[in-house]
């Protein structure tokens, strides 16, 4: 934009048009885009690449089921619990969160502790997320699903090692 | 014959009938191209109006505005409008008022089909009008995603009117793009070489391949889910063999070239203004047509980056994001030489130049957000909020408004033959810019703080409340923007004095004629050897209209012109244009109709309108029968050419070859939609497959090889003199046999509703059954020809084009067969 400003000065003595050509298009056009894309993209891959879920052994892995307009969770080391609106986890250790649906398509998504991954029928798509603090984080869908989708927000509780415990043989902290 | 006296005979041959119903009746490229204007206009008040709907309702929190039942109508409309009724559309209409002018001949190539396009994309977008009135309209957002748009859980009408509705829209683009084709590649002034193309026509041209190739997919798509919704085939509906994903697919691998068939038309306007307001040439014409063509090519390859969120493997993320930051080469070669040319020109700031600056200054911001969303990570925190909303506005309206209205006030005084006179425009300009930037910087923003896209309301503990006030104050400063210029615009063309001709001094073909441009649009055509022919012949003008180029002299009340050879253009053939007529507005009447009675489900009456579409494409093609042999013509400067339908590749033979090219991308995309439900949904494999019978599949192969031999010979057989009755009869059964083999697969396709598999069997024989009844009724159309003496050695151009379909329909029934045979016969 910078350039686009001094193009209007009168340039006194504009050169040969092929030089002209490969200045502009070679170098600002090709070469200097090239570079920095490719620098972007190498990083935003490695990036993306440590977001996806690793094989971690110790992972917790919960299971979340979106139906118009509410979440129900299971959790694989208590078969018997469903929660419904809220998700509990334990802070400080990677949660494998199998995600799917039960009728239109949604979208799982707690901005502070991951990006959002879609729930679509018939798949199961994993998302893995770590809080690093105990605390309550606000989670909603973010795929339209009609009337009725603005309201559609859940709760994460990330436990302490204890309450996490306590929540999963059942007892209310 | 003075200029004068050539002028009026001229306008008597070529003029639309007078008054009104002129408008129903004319196929001229002139008046069609002002009315696809005007109406993509209406639309575009219309889509204008919906947005000022929807920032009214976000204005504040818990907003009792509008139920959001009825807000759901108006965002799903409101991108729906913007897109296929506005932007679409309005490429078509300048590009078909432009094309002929700037290339150096009359018309377009197919000037009924213009017209016929026009009337569909008229009928068809006011049946989404008439939705809307009612309170119908569809809901389920612009990119309609199943299984929310599936019967079970949008059981109303709302959903069909969107697939429907835009189905017959997209008759338009496909006529629209055949058109532009053929009349880039073959009417173009003698001795017009592809290198010495206008730049705005390399745009049309690759744009018009995109839609080609683009709309296809999502043609299908709404096929399907139409299909789905009304008779039950569960293409989408995971616990019947079908994905929902398959949608998400078929509609991106549309959705991301359309994204650049707006982008390029507009970088064609800017191609052409730009050089013209800096007072010079354009920068690296080759380099600019190169990254143009890249574009398309890598616009096809993007379509899963709008389904980051999905779930789809990292590997095949990483692609695509490396595909997505790749487009950003080409755009930057072009935004580079466009600053070039300034560099190299004196700019001067004009009012179209002001819109080229937003363009300039809008764009690059809405490139810079896109590479951002193109990252992947970064994507799953942005995806579906009001930050991609936000960006994608950027990238439109910077990439397609600013530089359509850099184009209107470009071509008024083409259109109107006045100067401007009121200076509303500058002050028009500023507040569109600074409407557009306050609205959609402040969406960026709440985007990021987590605003989701398509909520109708929102909380005041959210924390958005004052940037969507300031948001929706942006946008109504935007709204009087918009609306001064349309005023301005209006003003201009009551009210304002004549101007000159070639206001600007530019150097392209369409500023050689009389302004308004007339209905015969050159009085002569010229010779072009220069890519800049007026800056080579500034007198260019006055010397055509003296009838010193090619066909000066009006002669037996034909409309005339020349076709050339494609990379040389060298003349090749003559040709006569049908004149008025009201067959296309009747045609895309009947069309509605057929699309009506399914919207209703009157299905007694589809038959009743395929029946009378077939009988009025009868008319259609008969009309251009001739009963007498063609001898060549003179041209003028001693040059004679044959007549168009003597020869082997007439135009109507390319634009059957390039709708088949479209065709083709839709069945490409019909196989594509079986191998990714048989690899990728989960109930698969299906309860009951479809049962092999050796003997249907032999007497449709025969059948399938036997049709295209027999019109080949038959065409042969005709050249020669000879009598090519009896092949083409022969051809006639084999397509018989090739049909029966295919309805039997229809008929026989293992139980449709209740899994995709079935379903998808049943369309394939469909497909298949189709086109054998259409190369059955151009058979039996040659075979009357033949029969009723239209047809000679001479008068040959209907056998190859007859031809084509039987291959094309021959090749894809295979296809077909075996696709439906061979899974059952291999053990």
């Amino acid at each position: 934009m910078i350039l686009l400003v001094f193009s209007f000065r009168r340039n006194s003595e504009s050169g040969v048009e092929a030089r002209q050509e490969s200045i502009w298009i070679l170098g600002f056009g090709l070469v200097f885009p090239a570079v920095i894309l490719g620098a972007l993209l190498a990083y935003g891959l490695v990036i993306g690449a440590q977001l996806s879920p690793q094989n971690g052994a110790n992972a917790v892995k919960v299971t979340a089921e979106a139906r118009r307009w509410e979440w129900r969770f299971t959790y694989a080391d208590a078969p018997a619990l469903e929660t419904t609106g809220t998700l509990h986890i334990p802070a400080g250790r990677p949660v494998d969160i199998a995600i799917t649906t039960a009728d239109v398509i949604h979208s799982f998504w707690v901005p502070r502790l991951a990006g959002k991954l879609d729930a679509i029928p018939g798949h199961i798509n994993t998302l893995r997320l770590e809080a690093d603090m105990p605390g309550t984080y606000k989670g909603v869908s973010a795929e339209f699903s009609g009337a009725g989708y603005e309201a559609f927000t859940f709760r994460v509780i990330a436990h302490t090692e204890a309450g996490w415990t306590k929540f999963l043989q059942g007892q209310p902290e | 014959m003075n200029a004068l006296e050539r002028h009026r005979k001229l306008t008597e041959i070529w003029a639309s009938d007078k008054g009104f119903k002129g408008w129903f009746s004319t196929v001229n490229h002139n008046d069609l191209g002002r009315m696809f204007l005007v109406t993509a206009f209406f639309f575009f008040i219309v889509g204008g109006l919906l947005a000022m709907l929807i920032r009214v309702q976000l204005a504040t929190p818990h907003s009792a505005f509008a139920g959001p039942e009825i807000y759901n109508q108006i965002f799903t409309m409101h991108g729906t409008v913007m897109m296929f009724l506005f932007a679409i559309p309005t490429f078509e209409g300048l590009a078909i008022y432009l094309l002929p002018k700037m290339l150096g001949t009359r018309d377009l190539a197919f000037p009924r089909l213009t017209a016929y396009g026009f009337w569909c994309y008229a009928f068809g977008g006011s049946m989404l009008i008439v939705a809307m009135l009612f309170g119908i309209a569809p809901d389920g957002g612009w990119f309609m995603y199943p299984p929310l748009t599936s019967a079970i859980h949008s059981p109303g009408i709302n959903a069909d009117f969107w697939l429907i509705g835009i189905t017959f829209v997209e008759i338009s683009a496909i006529a629209a793009a055949v058109e532009i084709t053929v009349s880039v590649l073959k009417y173009r002034a003698p001795s017009m070489s592809l290198a010495k193309m206008p730049i705005f026509a390399w745009y049309a041209l690759i744009t018009a391949l995109m839609i080609l190739t683009g709309f296809p997919p999502l043609i299908l798509g709404s096929v399907l889910l139409e299909l789905e919704r009304a008779f039950g085939l569960p293409f989408f509906q995971v616990d019947l063999g079908g994905d929902s994903l398959l949608w998400q697919h078929l509609f991106w691998l549309f959705g991301h070239p359309e994204v650049y068939i707006i982008f390029l038309p507009a970088a064609g306007v800017i191609s052409t203004v730009l050089p013209v307001m800096c007072r010079t040439t354009l920068l690296g014409y080759g380099w600019i047509v190169s990254a143009a063509v890249a574009l398309a090519f890598l616009s096809f390859g993007l379509w899963v980056h709008h389904m980051f969120t999905t779930g789809i493997p990292h590997m095949g993320l990483a692609f695509f994001s490396a595909a997505s930051t790749l487009v950003a080469v080409p755009t930057g070669v072009q935004i580079f030489a466009w600053i070039g040319t300034m560099w190299k020109g004196r700019p001067e700031l004009h009012l179209p130049m002001l819109h080229i600056l937003g363009f300039f200054f809008t764009f690059v911001i809405g490139g810079l957000t896109g590479v951002m969303v193109a990252v992947v990570p970064f994507d799953w925190q942005a995806h579906d909020t009001a930050f991609i909303t936000a960006h994608l506005h950027y990238v439109l309206f910077g990439g397609f408004v600013f530089p359509i209205f850099a184009g209107v006030y470009y071509w008024l005084p083409h259109f109107t033959g006045r100067k401007r006179f009121f200076c509303l425009g500058e002050l028009a300009f500023a507040l569109v810019f600074v409407g557009f930037h306050v609205t959609f910087l402040a969406m960026h923003w709440v985007g990021l703080l987590g605003q989701r896209r398509r909520i109708p309301t929102y909380a005041p503990e959210d924390g958005w409340t004052a940037i969507n006030l300031i948001s929706s104050v942006g946008s109504f400063i935007l709204a009087i923007g918009i609306a001064m210029i349309l005023v301005d615009v209006v003003l201009h063309i009551v009210t304002a004095h004549r101007g000159r001709r070639n206001p600007w001094n530019a150097t392209t073909l369409e500023w050689a004629m009389i302004t308004p441009a007339p209905a015969y649009t050159f009085a002569s055509l010229p010779r072009i050897t220069w890519r800049d022919p007026l800056s080579a012949e500034p007198d260019l003008a006055v010397s055509l209209a003296r009838g010193e180029g090619y066909l000066g002299t009006p002669r037996h009340n034909w409309r005339e012109t020349l076709a050339v050879d494609i990379a040389s253009g060298k003349p090749e053939m003559h040709v006569l244009y049908p004149a008025n007529t009201r067959l296309p507005i009747l045609m895309s009447a009947v069309t509605g109709l057929f699309f009506l009675s399914l919207l209703m489900k009157f299905y007694w009456t589809v038959p009743l309108a395929m029946g009378g579409v077939a009988f009025l494409a009868w008319k259609w093609v008969w009309g251009l029968g001739l009963r007498q042999d063609q001898a060549v013509q003179s041209v003028g400067h001693g040059l004679s050419l044959p007549n168009a339908a003597t020869v082997a590749r007439s135009p109507g033979w390319w634009g059957t070859a390039f709708l088949l090219t479209a065709n083709a991308t839709f069945f490409g995309a019909l196989l594509f939609g079986f191998a990714f439900l048989w690899t990728i949904a989960p109930g698969w494999p299906p309860p009951a497959w479809f049962t092999p019978s050796i003997f249907e599949l032999g007497v449709g192969i025969s059948g399938a090889a036997l049709a295209p031999l027999a019109i080949r010979h038959a065409t042969r057989v005709n050249e020669s003199g000879g009598t090519p009755f009896p092949t083409v009869i022969l051809a006639l059964c084999g397509i018989v046999a090739l049909g029966f083999a295919c309805a039997s697969l229809m008929w026989r396709a293992p139980t449709p509703n209740e899994h995709a598999y079935g379903a998808t069997m049943l369309v394939l024989g469909g497909y298949g059954t189709f086109h054998t009844a259409i190369s059955g009724l151009m058979g039996g159309f040659l075979t009357a020809q033949i029969r009723s003496g239209y047809t000679s050695a001479n008068r040959r151009a209907a056998f190859p084009i007859v031809g084509l379909w039987v291959k094309y329909t021959s090749a894809t029934g295979v296809i077909i067969l075996l696709a439906a045979h061979l899974p059952g016969l291999i053990p």
